[in-house]
């Protein structure tokens, strides 16, 4: 059997007869678990991350203050009007939302199709997207107007002997959004168990020695306990998958089960999701190509992980690209009046230079991964995820507003303008996305350290395979 | 080595290196027939389990009811809080809080079906982490194989044999030299 050079760092070489390492310049168990945890072990992290932090947590301060001025004035303190009644909130909040997805993606659907690549990012997505949910929630909880009573989303008995409506959209969506946190939290909870223990093992500060082991729970590696842990992962894997599908097609439900040209469409919940993804895939990888430079971590998340991501931005990108087609072809075919002036009025309207920066940065800029140069550089990755990033949240925001503002009746038509407080709560939820998220990748493994053991080829019991077919026994 | 009697003795445990060592004691121990035995490794070693003789356990099972649970409840929950309208014994009324909108009908299965799928999802998912725990007995945070140093590398690089003290077929001198006959690169006393 012939070797793949595990020293050579190009690892993107497209050979179909060998598997690519997955791990490069380490051929020992015990090196992963140092390099790994040396951005968590070493006694001072670099100074930019506390520069980031510094900044991070100063917008999140501001995410609070901008929060508290609008319980403390009311909801008019926003650019919401009547028509445009859902504005800014509700685009973040789609916006977050479909943030989150690629970490499941990662995590259950990468998982169930054998994607062992997945190891080296699925923590950190995971990660991400249990804070992009968390900054997701905040949104609709502040524009329910009367803060104070967002406890009437939720089927709690009362006095007034009175229940929400189950058969609206909105309510699918508290209980879409509200399981798909629970489920992600437990699904990352669960994986990282094993990796705290390996923590609770090294740490030799007795506050960290204490946290780390009980929130290790005792695991002890038992491969008794193991059994049953793989089997749940992998049941967990099951159940996300159709989770995650279901949450971004519920949130396309808000839109697609009303009446309003422009959202009442068949084609919303497969555009949903595939934009969930899309944009989620983008955020993994503005984050990952900074963290694995300031954290050491380029021989765990290698040029193949950010090459394999690069094609996934392609696929989901075109697959939007294809919506947004197929969405103006529909509105013409419909012979629809109303549908057609939506689209019309979309690209050439008002709100036509949204449109067209959502067209440029979504289906445009991917186009530039068909070159495996751009697959290959990290300016370009870098660039075109912050691209789709925005794009991404251009969509929703020509999705929400542009529909809103001109529907049927031109005596009806209004136009949306985003206060300073709008803009300044948008900023301050990346402030707490951020702060969630450094906090995270000083404090706990940042990478699934067992995972990625499992994934050597040291770790076969059968001798060391490289090739395709797996030893049985 | 043996300064622990008997009856403090937790078991023995045999250190390796690496996992096709770790994969053959542990065939071989299944096959002197060691029932309470175990494996300390950092990371699932693929068919360590099957070579220990573990059955498949129970949990997607109890996942399933998990699973129905939730969809009972999501069922009972809607059709109860918006489209009930019975009379209990004939006599007391119980009537949902029901939305008259457009004239959509009080008990529309379709537009029950997304609460009814995410709970499911929600309690199937809930079954599985706590069932994974209280199977696992986790948390436990003292244990005998946590308490010795030695065996700190179990969540790092190295991989241990522990052989129970309370295994029918534990005499102490047969099972170090079983153990020994496996080519460990050390033997180790377990306290409890």
């Amino acid at each position: 059997m012939s070797t793949v050079p595990v020293h050579g760092v190009d690892n993107t070489h497209e050979d179909p007869t060998h598997r690519a390492p997955l791990v490069l310049n380490h051929d020992d168990f015990g090196s992963v678990t140092r390099d790994i945890l040396k951005g968590n072990e070493d006694p001072k992290p670099p100074k930019s991350w506390y520069i980031s932090l510094a900044i991070s947590f100063g917008m999140m301060s501001m995410l609070g203050v901008m929060i508290g001025y609008l319980v403390f004035t009311g909801v008019g303190v926003w650019g919401n009007n009547n028509p445009v009644a859902w504005g800014y909130p509700i685009v973040n909040f789609v916006f977050w939302v479909g943030i989150g997805h690629a970490g499941t993606l990662i995590s259950a659907i990468l998982f169930l199709f054998r994607q062992k690549w997945r190891t080296a990012i699925n923590r950190f997505a995971e990660a991400m997207t249990i804070f992009a949910v968390i900054c997701a929630g905040t949104f609709p909880g502040i524009h329910i107007g009367r803060t104070w009573l967002a406890y009437w989303l939720f089927p709690i008995p009362n006095q007034m002997d009175m229940w929400p409506q189950f058969r609206s959209p909105l309510l699918w969506d508290v209980f879409a959004v509200g399981t798909y946190f629970t489920v992600s939290l437990l699904f990352w909870y669960l994986g990282m168990v094993p990796d705290l223990a390996t923590m609770r093992d090294r740490v030799t500060h007795p506050i960290k020695q204490l946290a780390y082991g009980i929130f290790s729970l005792g695991w002890r590696g038992s491969m008794r306990h193991w059994h049953r842990y793989e089997r749940a992962y992998l049941l967990l894997a099951a159940l996300a998958t159709p989770l995650v599908l279901s949450v971004h097609s519920v949130v396309s439900f808000d839109f697609a089960v009303s009446q309003l040209p422009g959202w009442h469409t068949t084609i919303f919940p497969p555009y949903f999701v595939a934009g969930a993804i899309f944009s989620g895939f983008a955020m993994v990888m503005t984050l990952a190509i900074p963290a694995r430079e300031l954290w050491g971590l380029k021989d765990f998340i290698t040029m193949r992980h950010l090459e394999n991501m690069c094609k996934i931005i392609l696929l989901t990108g075109s697959m939007v690209g294809y919506a947004y087609s197929m969405e103006f072809f529909i509105a013409w075919y419909s012979g629809e009046i109303y549908e057609s002036f939506t689209f019309i009025n979309r690209a050439f309207g008002p709100y036509g230079w949204a449109y067209w920066i959502m067209v440029s940065c979504n289906v445009i800029t991917p186009q530039i991964f068909w070159f495996k140069k751009a697959r290959n550089s990290i300016a370009v990755m870098f660039v075109a995820s912050l691209l789709v990033n925005v794009g991404m949240w251009f969509e929703r925001f020509v999705i929400v507003v542009t529909s809103l503002a001109n529907d049927f009746l031109p005596s009806s038509w209004g136009v949306y303008e985003p206060t300073y407080v709008d803009v300044l709560t948008f900023l301050g939820s990346f402030g707490l996305f951020m702060t969630l998220f450094l906090l995270f990748i000083r404090y706990l493994p940042v990478l699934a350290i067992a995972e990625l053991k499992a994934v050597m080829p040291e770790a076969d019991p059968h001798g060391h395979h490289h090739d395709e077919e797996e030893s049985h026994e | 080595m043996s300064d622990i009697p008997r009856e403090k003795l937790y078991g023995l445990a045999a250190e390796f290196a690496d996992t096709p060592s770790i994969f053959h004691a542990a065939e071989k121990t299944h096959a002197a027939g060691y029932k309470w035995f175990d494996c300390l490794v950092p990371f699932p070693v693929h068919g360590l389990d099957r070579a220990m003789g573990v059955k498949m356990t129970i949990l997607p099972i109890l996942v399933f009811f998990g699973g129905l649970t939730g969809l009972t409840l999501a069922c009972i929950l809607q059709v109860f809080t918006n489209s009930l309208e019975i009379d209990l014994w004939a006599l007391v009324p119980v009537v949902g809080y029901q939305y008259d909108v457009s004239g959509k009908p009080l008990l529309g299965p379709a537009a029950f079906v997304p609460v009814a799928f995410e709970m499911t999802v929600l309690f199937s998912a809930l079954t599985a982490v706590f069932g994974t725990l209280v199977l696992n007995k986790l948390p436990m945070l003292y244990h005998p194989t946590l308490k010795s140093p030695k065996l700190a590398r179990a969540t790092d690089d190295r991989f241990y044999l522990v052989i129970e003290s309370k295994d029918p077929l534990f005499v102490r001198d047969d099972v170090e030299a079983f153990l020994q006959s496996l080519n460990p690169d050390s033997i180790i006393e377990l306290e409890k």
